[in-house]
Order: C-alpha cells, then sequence, then structure tokens
C-alpha cells in the first residue's frame, strides 16, 4: 500500500492530490483556503487537508509528485527568446530574475515547503515530476470507466505541448503526438478572452457565455489570418497577429487593426461588436476540436474518447465533439484545468512508476462525484455559527430537505451547504446557491443580488437524472456540469408529459449546462431535488457556486457565512441547520 | 549549485548544448543583478534596462 501525493502549483489554480495506492482520498484548491481565485502559491493548506483527512504525516507519503517539469519549461522560455530576438527583451528581463532566483528550484522549494507543514520530513527525500500534459491526460484516462480510450488534452501551454494524443489501454497510458508551443488552441482562447476585455486563465468561461449573445460573423477572418486547420484538425497560428511569445499581453497591433477595435478595457461597455467575436472564436474552436476528434476516432478506431486540458472546462465545445466526433462515449475529467494535475500526477506515479493494477468500474468513475475536498461537522459549524452570533433552527433527514424546498417554492435563494466541498471549478450540491428554476426572472435576481456579476452570465440547472430525458434528450448523462444540452422547453413530448417548464435554468442560446443528479451516487441532493419535485412537480433546481464574483467557491462554514451575509441570499441550509434572513433580523 | 549543475546536465543529455552560452550570460547576468541589489552599482545597472 502506498500514499502519494500530488501537487500543482507556480502558475495558476493550485492543489493537492493524496492517493491511497489507486483511491482518491483527498483533493483540494489552495484557493478554498487563502480565498484568492484561482491562487498559485504553493498549496500548503491543501496539503495540511488532505494529509489530516487521511489521518497520516506527511512522513507517512511515500511519494512525491509534482506535475510539470520545470527544466523543460524554462528550456522553452530560453529557446523561444532567442528565436525571436531582439524581441522580447522586456518580458525576458521580466521573466528571467524570477526563474534564477525562484522556479528553476522548484524541487528545492517543494523540499522546504514540506519540510515547513513537517519537520521530520527530509530535504533530500527524492521528488518525481510528470509532464504537464501527460498528468493532465493520467487525470482523464486513470479514473474514467474505461479500459482503452483515446486521451485528449487541450490547454494554453505546459512545458512545450499545447495539445496532445495518448492512448490509455488498461493502467498504459501511451503518447501518440502532440502539437506544441506557439501553436495552442488554449492561447488561441486565452488572446481572444484577453482582447474581449477579461482576465486570462481565468475568464475563459465568460467569453463562452458571452458567445450565445453573438453572432459568429468573425470566423472567416479568423481562419483567414490567424489560424491554418489541416484536415486531421492539427493547426498553425499566424504569430504576427500574437504578442504572448515575446511581448507582456496576448495580442498585438495588426491584431486590433484586424477587427478594427482596440482590446476592450475591463470596465468598457459590450457592444455587440464584442459579442459577435466571442461568438467567433467559439466557433471556430468548436469547429477545430469537432476536426481534430474525428480524425481521431478514423485513426485509432477506438469507441471511448477521454478529455482534460483547459480547454475540457467548455461544455458547449464537449457537447459539438459527442455529437460530431463519432466516439460512442466520452468522459471529461471534471477538475480538467491545471488543479486537476495534482491528481493526474499521482495517478501516474501510482500506474507508471509504480506499475499498479487498474480495475475499472464501468458503471461509475473513479472521482467519488468530485466530492474530494473538507467536510464539517454539525458541530463544527455551530461553533462558528455562535461567533457570528446567528441564530439557527435544527432539522433532520426527510424534513430538512422539505423545509427547503419550501423556501424555494417562495421564491428564496438558498446557500446550501452539505459534506465535502467539490474538487474543480463546478459547484455540484454541497457548496451550492439554489433557487427555483420556474421562474425566468430568477437569473436577473441572481445575477444582480448575490452574484454580483455580468448580466450575461448563465445558471445552471441541477436534475434528478430519472428526469434528464424528459427535459434535455437522450444524450448521455452527465454528473459534472461539463456539457450543454439542448432544452426540450414546449416540445410536443414535452408538453404531453406536463412537465413544469424551468426557463430560469436556461442559457439565452436554449441550452443548459446540466447536472444531472444520481440517487446512488449523490443522495443528499438526490433526496433535496426530490422534496422539491414532490411540492411542485419540478424535478429540478438552479444550481451555482456558492461565492461571490471573483471570489473562490466557499469551502468552510466560515466561508458560508460570510457569502450569506454580504448577500441578499435567504436561506443558509448548512448541514442540516437552518439560518433566515428575515427571522434573525438581517 | 545542485540545480544550476543539473540543468547543465539536462541541457547536455538533451543536445541543447547552443543554449549553454545563453543560460551561462544569464548566470552571470543573474549574479551582477543580485551583487548590485542595493549597492552603489544599482543606479550602472538599472541605466542599462
Amino acid at each position: 500500500m502506498s500514499y502519494i501525493l500530488g501537487i500543482s502549483a507556480y502558475y495558476h489554480d493550485s492543489a493537492a492530490c493524496l492517493l491511497k495506492d489507486a483511491e482518491i482520498i483527498a483533493a483540494a484548491q489552495e484557493e478554498r483556503f487563502s480565498r484568492i481565485k484561482n491562487d498559485e502559491s504553493f498549496p500548503t493548506e491543501a496539503i495540511k487537508f488532505c494529509l489530516k483527512f487521511a489521518n497520516i504525516s506527511l512522513a507517512e507519503v511515500d511519494h512525491v509528485v509534482f506535475y510539470e517539469k520545470p527544466f523543460l519549461k524554462f528550456e522553452r522560455l530560453l529557446e523561444t527568446y532567442v528565436h525571436f530576438a531582439p524581441r522580447g527583451l522586456k518580458s525576458f528581463l521580466k521573466a528571467m530574475p524570477i526563474w534564477l532566483t525562484d522556479k528553476l528550484f522548484i524541487k528545492k522549494n517543494i523540499a522546504k515547503a514540506l519540510n515547513t507543514i513537517d519537520p521530520t520530513w527530509e530535504k533530500s527525500r527524492p521528488i518525481l515530476f510528470t509532464d504537464h500534459h501527460h498528468a493532465h491526460a493520467a487525470s482523464a484516462f486513470y479514473p474514467s470507466p474505461f479500459e482503452q480510450a483515446v486521451v485528449l488534452t487541450v490547454d494554453g501551454v505546459g512545458e512545450w505541448a499545447t495539445t496532445t494524443v495518448s492512448i490509455g489501454n488498461s493502467a498504459q497510458l501511451t503518447l501518440k503526438k502532440e502539437i506544441n508551443f506557439p501553436n495552442s488552441i488554449g492561447l488561441l482562447y486565452s488572446a481572444f478572452t484577453y482582447y474581449l476585455g477579461f482576465k486570462v486563465n481565468s475568464d475563459e468561461y465568460k467569453v463562452m457565455g458571452l458567445a450565445s449573445y453573438g453572432k459568429p460573423i468573425y470566423k472567416a477572418l479568423i481562419y483567414d489570418h490567424l489560424i491554418h486547420v489541416k484536415a486531421d484538425g492539427s493547426f498553425l497560428l499566424n504569430m504576427d497577429y500574437f504578442d504572448y511569445c515575446t511581448g507582456l499581453s496576448m495580442t498585438n497591433k495588426k491584431f486590433d487593426k484586424l477587427f478594427g477595435h482596440p482590446a476592450r478595457a475591463k470596465d468598457e461597455e459590450l457592444l455587440v461588436f464584442h459579442k459577435d467575436l466571442a461568438s467567433s472564436i467559439q466557433k471556430v474552436t468548436e469547429e477545430i476540436m469537432i476536426k481534430l476528434t474525428q480524425s481521431l476516432y478514423k485513426e485509432f478506431g477506438i469507441e471511448n474518447l477521454c478529455l482534460a486540458g483547459g480547454v475540457a472546462l467548455n461544455c458547449i465545445i464537449n457537447s459539438s465533439i459527442r455529437q460530431h466526433s463519432g466516439f460512442k462515449r466520452i468522459w471529461v475529467q471534471p477538475a480538467a484545468g491545471d488543479a486537476g494535475g495534482a491528481l493526474g500526477a499521482a495517478f501516474s506515479i501510482y500506474y507508471a512508476h509504480l506499475s499498479g493494477v487498474r480495475n475499472i468500474n464501468l458503471q461509475a468513475d473513479g472521482m467519488k462525484q468530485s466530492l474530494l475536498g473538507p467536510c464539517y461537522s454539525q458541530h463544527e459549524v455551530i461553533k462558528t455559527l455562535r461567533v457570528y452570533g446567528l441564530n439557527y433552527e435544527k432539522a433532520e433527514g426527510d424534513l430538512y430537505h422539505r423545509k427547503i424546498a419550501a423556501y424555494l417554492n417562495e421564491g428564496k435563494v438558498i446557500a446550501y451547504f452539505k459534506g465535502r466541498t467539490e474538487f474543480g471549478p463546478r459547484a455540484l450540491g454541497c457548496r451550492s446557491i439554489l433557487a427555483d428554476p420556474r421562474k425566468s426572472e430568477m437569473k436577473a435576481i441572481l445575477n444582480a443580488k448575490i452574484k454580483f456579476r455580468e448580466s450575461f452570465r448563465p445558471f445552471a440547472p441541477a436534475i434528478l437524472e430519472e428526469f434528464a430525458d424528459l427535459y434535455f434528450g437522450t444524450g448521455a448523462k452527465n454528473r459534472y456540469m461539463l456539457f450543454t444540452e439542448r432544452y426540450l422547453g414546449d416540445h410536443n413530448r414535452h408538453q404531453a408529459n406536463h412537465a413544469v417548464l424551468i426557463p430560469g435554468a436556461v442559457h439565452v442560446d436554449g441550452t443548459a449546462r446540466v447536472q444531472m443528479v444520481n440517487e446512488a451516487y449523490h443522495p443528499d441532493f438526490h433526496q433535496l431535488i426530490t422534496a422539491f419535485y414532490k411540492l411542485t412537480g419540478c424535478p429540478a433546481v438552479i444550481n451555482t457556486s456558492l461565492n461571490v464574483m471573483n471570489e473562490p467557491m466557499a469551502s468552510s462554514p466560515e466561508d458560508a457565512i460570510c457569502c450569506f451575509l454580504n448577500t441578499e441570499i435567504d436561506i443558509l441550509a448548512i448541514e442540516g441547520l437552518l439560518i433566515d434572513k428575515k427571522r434573525i433580523g438581517l | 549549485m545542485d540545480t544550476l549543475i543539473e540543468f547543465f546536465h539536462f541541457l547536455t543529455q538533451r543536445k541543447k548544448y547552443w543554449l549553454w552560452p545563453l543560460f551561462i550570460i544569464l548566470l552571470m547576468l543573474g549574479l551582477v543583478l543580485v551583487a548590485a541589489h542595493g549597492s552603489v552599482l544599482a543606479p550602472f545597472i538599472y541605466s542599462l534596462f
């Protein structure tokens, strides 16, 4: 039996994951503790949590693995600067001191940080390193319910690779081909994210949400000038328009000239132009990914596809791949971004380094619903509530769920806190804000009064799995909000069944990023939605993450209480306790 | 120092010999910058960039 600690850090969204052989014991992102969104610092608190949860000391961990190879990354930086010299001097002078004093010494820094966590940890103990994209591929394949699969990873950039294709076969994961920096779908999408006035490596999902409001009228311009896509879906970027190799921004003046506008400033108004551009890059990325996956399906003749890397968090693209690629089954790692690299790195050590045997459960994946973070007892919650002077009402089991359902039926917004925190960017019913999806005005209320975010941002439904077909057709069941489904709305069949409509959880383009809630795998959340269904006939609730804009998702009771107190959320339902803002006079 | 030697071995293993000179220059520059930090050399170094 081996404990393996996987770490991702120093770029964005740092995280830690603890495996006991092939079983994920715990995983958490550092941002949930530090309260800094996409925190890149060494995941000290996440590691401490993993160890505490497993009730072991750091000295009992058999292997520590980091999710990428810093030397390879540094080599890429040097080669890029040489290639573009003398351009890029400014960026070079900015990057080099950080590398020469810090990032090049990651192995030592990790050893030092681990020694600080546990002084009995010897700094001389080996630390292992995996390739960035191998970590992504491992995170996509090993926990998947597939014996054999094509594994596609697509993100901004790791060391050199930006896109990789591997074949997973039982415990073997073999790299077949890759596309290297600076050609990158992830960076192309990020360049548009930057140009549209959003934050790179963080706000790409906003571009995806905005895309539904526009028309893809700039598609031809993008294909003609920015990217050349080959028949097999591989691609080359025209670096004349991008600045990320040498400069301190993603795009350059030539890019501005191509689209006839300067890059949008953060708080500038969103024009039709911006919506059309978001729609265009979304469509182009979608088409490239379809071409790529279609060619992989033809080439390898394998029915299953696994996806990871930041681009795999684009649920519209995932759905298009499912529809058009030819693959019969698709599994996407719920923590597809860099946080999931910690998990993949650990899996990679278990299977590749320790020759672990893979036991596949064809019915369920190995992610435990991605509920892998910290949990808190009712006693701990009560202690925190007392600190804030909040009175509560206790309710148990079915009564607790019925009371919450009644609140939802009254149009109240609920902060719902139960069990372990989600690992990955989606709230899946443990750190969620819930609302009634029958009311279409609920979207505006949630965006303006609770999330304090842009009006174009959509909300997702969590629906009882047994009703998913009725509302969204017979697509693949996804429990992680990683695919969008077309809402059947007033479709004949839907009407014939007299199903209650859920306009509050449907995006402007008639789709929804659905979480299907399974009775066996997510019993508490299933019971809650069932209570709402029994009361109203509606088998779904709006489910969005328990946080406000630009803050990480809540993790501890204190985070949830702060979110509750600082927004217009009506009810806090936390581990069998109910706090009604009206009743306590707030 | 171990890390720097390790990186040299790494470049050798990957046959990227042509990156040696750049890395050596960088190291020397790094040393100068570290030495110059807060010293009388600082204005001279900063005026270069």
